[in-house]
């Protein structure tokens, strides 16, 4: 295999050969890792479906060449539970309804974990919708996203001042 | 999207050495240079990923109080860089009104200056395009361009330039720093994008193989630190491309304005200083009358090229507008809705 | 099986049992966890990857395609065409009904609209086989394109919608104009749209001689199954299809599309498994849309604020090849009393992919026409515009004359007018403005939809541990059929919804009819629950009958069925559970049939629709144009709810197509080429997460006994209508401009200069 190279998957560091230069960072996880969990909805960075952390930032896996990323940490939406524990924002998902068909989902909660961690919207509704703007959701589970980002980043805060006494 | 020589060097001179084979092209994070190879616009050969340069990442203040960004500065990190938006808070306003916080989280300074049009016929292969295929026609002129330029265009292409950032830099003196076959120098931002005259397929003043590391803001940019705003309507809250888009930066003394920079985007191939407009506002004191004055200089000379004489009310409109808001003073924090209209407040002029 | 990774106790939060309760979704964990499987998350061994070629002019012929090129590419197995595509048992042109729509199969070098398929392109990679297509470079012989509403000569329809007629009028419309005080003449366009599910159509497909197994969304298996047995000549038991989910249909998955078959016909071209997933811009084309369409609105009233006459009369496009007519014009049967109501159609044939279904079709863009046509004429005669349509109220179908088997839409009126504080709204437009100066506005809108069922059929067994099992080949799409549907199985069994294991999403199981007509959870689960009744009866049958058991000699109309035990209605404490009945008959399980349909008597006494009202506040700068719609309240009557929680996000989703509708989508027809200019998500635009602010739907009560035993109506699509009237009326009460042209643009709410 001509190309190589090395990506921390989900805490798990590997080497990775493949044949083909043109292979974007999505089409590797989905078609080569499988890991289907991001999803394909435009393929060109308007939807937001393909939504992973990469070295802890949301970016669109569909428009970053695999070959670019080589040495980087990624984190996929199959990577975020703790086992059978949810994530924060996972179990927010589910109680606030924040979806229908779930295929925008995947993409939404990454980029909720990322938005949490960048940390520039606080607990600002406005500031939320802004900043979820990237990632469509057809269904249109809006209401219940921002909801769910909300609920999601006090646990997350209540869970860290817990740790920290 | 076709297969390439994919190189990755780790130095500007390696970069530069390696983009001299003809059909090569520097592939920064890729979101605008994957997609139009992905449509198969482009088709380079050999990719040149910069991504690796180690030190074109640093945002650095220079001797002279001025700033110099590098070009793999990413568009969020400039955006969020506190130093740089207290400086150049329109700058930060303009980047993130632009796509989606992924997109800026990947996107660097670099890339959003040389993003191409997004001109639906250039990005279709299929269509005529004088940029894409010189002297094939441009089928946008007699088609759907109810979006395309009234500024600065030419028969032969009406597209506009997508870029929100380049609008208050280019209000801003901004200069880039470019490393070339014959080694660096250094254009203003206003020399980098042309008109499309006769020759639409040359887009920026760059040569092939030069390489863009750094952008630069003069010292004397920040005076307008407690004045300046960026404006941009759009189809959509968020998301969406400019329809026409303004910065407003005002220099304010006793009440009046100093000095005023305006800047116009959505309008033309490349943002559009409006000169003559800043040298009617110096000295005035602000008020609508001799904004809409301003305003009127802006667009002196813009036509329709389509569909679309409504931009030309509109950008004078948004003109106005953001000429009101930076005279109100650039709020303490970044609004909500970055450039949007709905954060704008308070502000908006009555008509009734 | 993909049925059985659905956790059978995922956990949900529970409030007691079943039907009614607010349940979070059983698949919840499987989409926040990314573990769902939808079809292109697929991988069978061996699978090569296939990708269309499509046409880049609206009509003509393809001279030829490049196929050297594609085949010589590294990694390219093999290029489709319509040379060597294998044979089919069936035209594709052979339609047999009006549910059978023509297919694209490379059947001849035609090209009939833009974005058909004209190749296939196989290989090992993704990236292989998308380059090879691009390879092709077809040329083409073109032909002028018919583009647009007035692209072609028109005529009238031989029917529209599903089969309704073209015209239909009561009274007379021309008498009731003449007779009229205030009279509204005004012409209303709306675009084409698309669907734009966030999952593209995708199939996986792998033969095995002479069966086949496919992963493919789909919002209706049997219908799937039964087109593709009768195009490649199988017997339908051969075919398995799989569709635990659907990334979102919206009407665009009801029937099996023609770049789904492609992907049937390359693995069997290759013999191997095959990936096919439609690129966005390949959606612009061969899967459905949303026509265009003009439509005009007379009304008339009278001195007292009464309709004299209502003609609504709709132009729209249909392709060249093949028969789907928006019933734009047909809202107005059933919305407001009129002495007189006239509706017709009429139509052109462009060259355009066949429009198809799409979430409320006809309802939604009638409804914004006519919606706006009643704002219209309320203002006309200086009345508030719910007054105005209280006054109007239908206490029987206008144009049948039949009673409403239930309509609480005075309800619905009432309580959304009461949470939204509708009372406040000053009558005259650009009144109000917010702190920051921005024209602010209120509209009202009524929403409705028809109450429909179809047939669909399921089994339930109760097993020997007293636990059950129902199956149904249902469809979730996201409307929450994994949920909803296991509730009513739960009540059909009289279970607790942890007793039972639900299967459905696969078309080995009961044919569950189709996702569609908001009449899903009304049809399958009609049928889920009286197959739960049938076992339960013949359970009771055994126990009954049996001197050994409690319940002996009660007979089966002695009986309730309660949390897995049978007990006698005369005396409770006298009781036997499930398991012990079927282990004294020695029975491993006993299992029940249910089906259900329409009943033909109550449709014909009774029309049947759900209401609901949408009230809308919309935000506009009075400089710029730019527009947000700050606040809707939709207040809907749709019978009894199965499942609060998953109803309200139907109702949100479905308002949020309504503000789409009125502000966002459309697609951008060059008027030379007839292509989509586009056919993407950044230029066709949707709503974002940033142009939601807030949204609240009330779920208003409604006893229907007529609908079906469960007095379920749909809450699908009824979101949609009401709601886009309601934002553009807001708009209008904003800035006192009427705009009646959708999608409302910036330009069209500027104040002149000057
Ligand atoms: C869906 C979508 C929405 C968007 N919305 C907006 C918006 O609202 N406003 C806006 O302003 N932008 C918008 N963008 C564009 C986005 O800002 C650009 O894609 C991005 O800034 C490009 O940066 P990049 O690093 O990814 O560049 P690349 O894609 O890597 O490169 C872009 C071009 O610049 C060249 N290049 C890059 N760096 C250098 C360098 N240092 N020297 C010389 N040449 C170089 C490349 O060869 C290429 O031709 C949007 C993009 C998408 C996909
Ligand atoms: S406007 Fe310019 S970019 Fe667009 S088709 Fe014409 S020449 Fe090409
Ligand atoms: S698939 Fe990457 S943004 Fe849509
Ligand atoms: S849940 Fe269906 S697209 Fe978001």
């Amino acid at each position: 295999m001509p190309f190589c190279i090395s990506l921390t998957v989900n805490g798990v560091k590997r080497n990775i050969e493949f044949d083909d230069p043109r292979v974007t960072l999505l089409d590797l996880l989905r078609e080569r890792l499988d890991l289907t969990g991001a999803k394909k909805g435009c393929d060109r960075g308007q939807c937001g479906a393909c939504t992973v952390l990469v070295n802890g930032r949301r970016i669109n896996s569909c428009l970053a060449l695999a070959l670019s990323h080589d040495g980087a940490e990624v984190l996929t939406i199959e990577g975020v539970a703790q086992g059978e524990a949810l994530h924060p924002v996972q179990a927010a998902f589910i109680a606030h309804d924040g979806f229908q068909c779930g295929f925008c989902t995947p993409g939404q909660i990454m980029s909720a974990i990322g938005l949490i961690n960048e940390g520039h919207a606080g607990d600002d509704p406005e500031r939320i919708r802004e900043a979820m703007s990237g990632n469509l959701c057809r269904c249109a589970a809006y209401i219940g996203i921002v909801e769910a980002v909300q609920d999601a980043q006090k646990a997350i805060a209540e869970a860290g001042r817990r740790d920290a006494a | 999207m076709n297969t390439f020589d994919y190189v990755r060097p780790s130095t500007v001179p390696d970069a530069v050495a390696a983009a001299a084979a003809p059909g090569s092209a520097y592939l920064a994070s890729g979101t605008n240079l994957l997609d139009l190879m992905k449509v198969g616009v482009a088709r380079p050969d050999r990719l040149v990923d910069i991504t690796h340069i180690a030190g074109l990442d640093r945002i650095e203040r220079l001797p002279d109080g001025g700033l110099r960004i590098g070009a793999l500065v990413r568009n969020a990190d400039l955006a969020h860089d506190p130093d740089f938006a207290r400086s150049y808070p329109a700058v930060a306003e303009a980047l993130l009104s632009g796509a989606s916080a992924q997109l800026r989280n990947a996107a660097t300074i670099g890339g959003n200056l040389l993003q191409r049009p997004r001109c639906a016929y250039f990005y279709d292969p299929f269509s005529a395009c004088n940029k894409r295929a010189p002297g094939s026609g441009c089928d946008a002129l007699h088609g759907e361009n109810r979006l395309h330029a009234v500024l600065g265009w030419s028969p032969s292409c009406i597209a506009v330039h997508p870029s929100d950032f380049c609008v208050p830099l280019i209000a801003l003196d901004a200069f880039v720093e470019i490393e070339g076959r014959n080694g660096r120098r250094e254009i203003s931002l206003d020399a980098l994008h042309l008109l499309p005259g006769d020759t639409p397929e040359r887009e920026t003043a760059l040569e092939p193989g030069d390489l863009i590391v750094a952008l630069r803001l003069p010292a004397r940019a920040a005076v307008f630190a407690g004045h300046a705003r960026y404006l941009k309507l759009r189809e959509r809250t968020s998301y969406a491309f400019a329809v026409v888009s303004a910065a407003a930066a005002l220099e304010m003394e006793d009440g009046a304005i100093r000095q005023a920079r305006l800047a116009l985007g959505g309008v033309a191939a490349k943002p559009w200083r409006a000169r003559a407009a800043e040298e009617s506002l110096a000295g005035e004191r602000p008020g609508e009358a001799i904004f809409r004055r301003a305003a009127e200089a802006a667009l002196a000379d813009a036509k329709p090229s389509g569909d679309n004489a409504f931009k030309i009310e509109l950008a004078r409109r948004i003109v106005v507008r953001a000429l009101a808001l930076a005279a109100a003073g650039t709020p303490a924090r970044l609004p909500a809705l970055p450039g949007s209209p709905f954060s704008s407040a308070p502000g908006a002029l009555h008509d009734a | 099986m993909t049925l059985e990774i659905l956790p059978q106790a995922s956990p949900h939060i529970r409030h007691g049992s079943n039907i009614g309760q607010p349940l979070t979704r059983r698949d919840g964990v499987l989409k926040v966890t990314g573990r769902a499987r939808y079809a292109a998350d697929n991988h069978p061994p061996g699978m090569l990857y296939a990708v269309l070629a499509v046409s880049s002019i609206a009509r003509g012929r393809v001279k030829s395609l490049n196929v050297e090129a594609a085949k010589s590419h590294k990694g390219v197995v093999d290029v489709m065409t319509s040379v060597n595509r294998p044979k089919l048992a069936q035209d594709p042109d052979e339609k047999s009904n009006p549910f059978m729509f023509r297919l694209d199969l490379l059947q001849n070098d035609r090209v009939r609209y833009a974005n058909q398929p004209i190749a296939v392109v196989i290989a090992e990679s993704l990236e292989a086989a998308t380059e090879g297509a691009a390879l092709l470079a077809p040329q083409y012989e073109a032909e002028p394109a018919r583009v647009g509403l007035d692209g072609a000569e028109s005529f009238v329809p031989p029917g529209v919608g599903v089969g309704g007629p073209a015209e239909i009028r009561k009274g007379d419309v021309e008498a009731g104009l003449d007779a009229a005080t205030k009279r509204i003449d005004a012409t209303y366009e709306t675009p084409s749209q698309y669907h734009n599910a966030m999952e593209p159509h995708a199939i996986v497909a792998a033969w095995d001689g002479d069966r086949l197994s496919i992963d493919t969304p789909s919002q209706g298996l049997a219908m799937a199954r039964g087109r593709i047995a009768g195009l490649f000549g199988l017997s339908p038991e051969n075919i398995h299809i799989r569709s635990p989910f659907l990334g979102g249909g919206f009407g665009s998955k009801g029937l099996i599309s023609g770049p789904q078959i492609l992907g049937v016909l390359a693995a069997k071209l290759v013999g191997r498994p095959v990936k096919l997933v439609l690129r966005r811009d390949q959606m612009y084309g061969p899967v459905g849309h949303r026509p265009p369409t003009r439509q005009r609105l007379r009304i008339g009233v009278d001195g007292e604020g009464r309709l004299t006459a209502l003609d609504h009369r709709a132009k729209t496009a249909s392709s060249t090849f093949d028969d789907f007519f928006e019933a734009a014009a047909d809202i107005s049967h059933t919305l407001y009393a009129s002495p007189a109501i006239a509706t017709s159609h009429e139509a052109v044939r462009i060259d355009i992919g066949t429009p198809l279904f799409m979430r409320a079709p006809g309802e939604a863009t009638g409804s914004i026409a006519l919606e706006s046509a009643i704002d219209e004429a309320a203002a006309a005669c200086g009345l508030d515009p719910l007054a105005f349509r209280v006054r109007n109220y239908a206490e029987v179908e206008p144009i049948s004359g039949k009673p409403f088997s239930s309509k609480a839409l005075r309800e619905c009126y009432a309580q959304g007018a009461e949470r939204f504080g509708w009372a406040r709204r000053p009558l005259a437009p650009r009144q109000m403005r917010d702190k920051d100066g921005f024209l602010v506005g209120w509209g009202v809108g009524t929403a409705t939809f028809p109450a429909l069922m179809f047939h669909a059929e399921a089994r339930a067994i109760i097993r020997r541990d007293g636990t059950g099992l129902v199956e149904s080949g249902a469809h979730d799409m996201g409307q929450g059929a994994w949920t909803a549907l296991a509730q009513i199985a739960a009540d059909g069994l009289a279970l607790d919804l942890d007793q039972i294991e639900f299967r459905a999403g696969s078309s080995d199981l009961p044919d569950a009819g189709i996702a569609g007509g908001s009449a899903h959870t009304a049809t399958a689960g009609m049928a889920i629950h009286s197959a739960g009744a049938d076992a339960i009866a013949k359970l009771a049958e055994l126990a009954t009958r049996d001197e050994r058991s409690p319940l002996y000699g009660a007979g089966n109309a002695g009986l309730v069925a309660r949390n897995g035990r049978l007990r006698r209605r005369d005396d409770e404490s006298r009781s036997e559970s499930y398991a012990e009945i079927l282990a004294r008959a020695g029975l491993g399980e006993i299992e029940g049939r249910g089906a259900s349909a329409a009943d033909p008597a109550a449709q014909s006494t009774y029309a049947m629709h759900a209401h609901g009202a949408v009230f809308a506040e919309v935000k506009v700068d009075p400089d710029l144009g730019q527009i947000r719609a700050t606040r809707l309240v939709g207040a809907f009557a749709a019978g009894r709810v199965i499942n609060p929680r998953l109803v309200r996000s139907q109702y949100h989703g479905g308002m949020i197509w309504g503000v789409s509708f009125a502000l966002n989508e459309q697609a951008i027809i060059d008027r030379r080429s007839g292509r989509v200019m586009n056919a993407d998500l950044a230029e066709y635009h949707v709503p974002v997460n940033a142009d939601i602010v807030s949204i609240e739907a009330l779920l208003v009560h409604e006893d229907d006994p007529y609908v079906n035993a469960l007095g379920v109506k749909g809450v699908g699509e009824i979101g949609v209508t009401g709601a886009a009237g309601a934002v553009a009326n807001a708009v209008w009460h904003a800035t006192g401009m009427r705009v009646r042209r959708f999608p409302i643009k910036l330009e069209d709410v500027l104040t002149p200069a000057g």
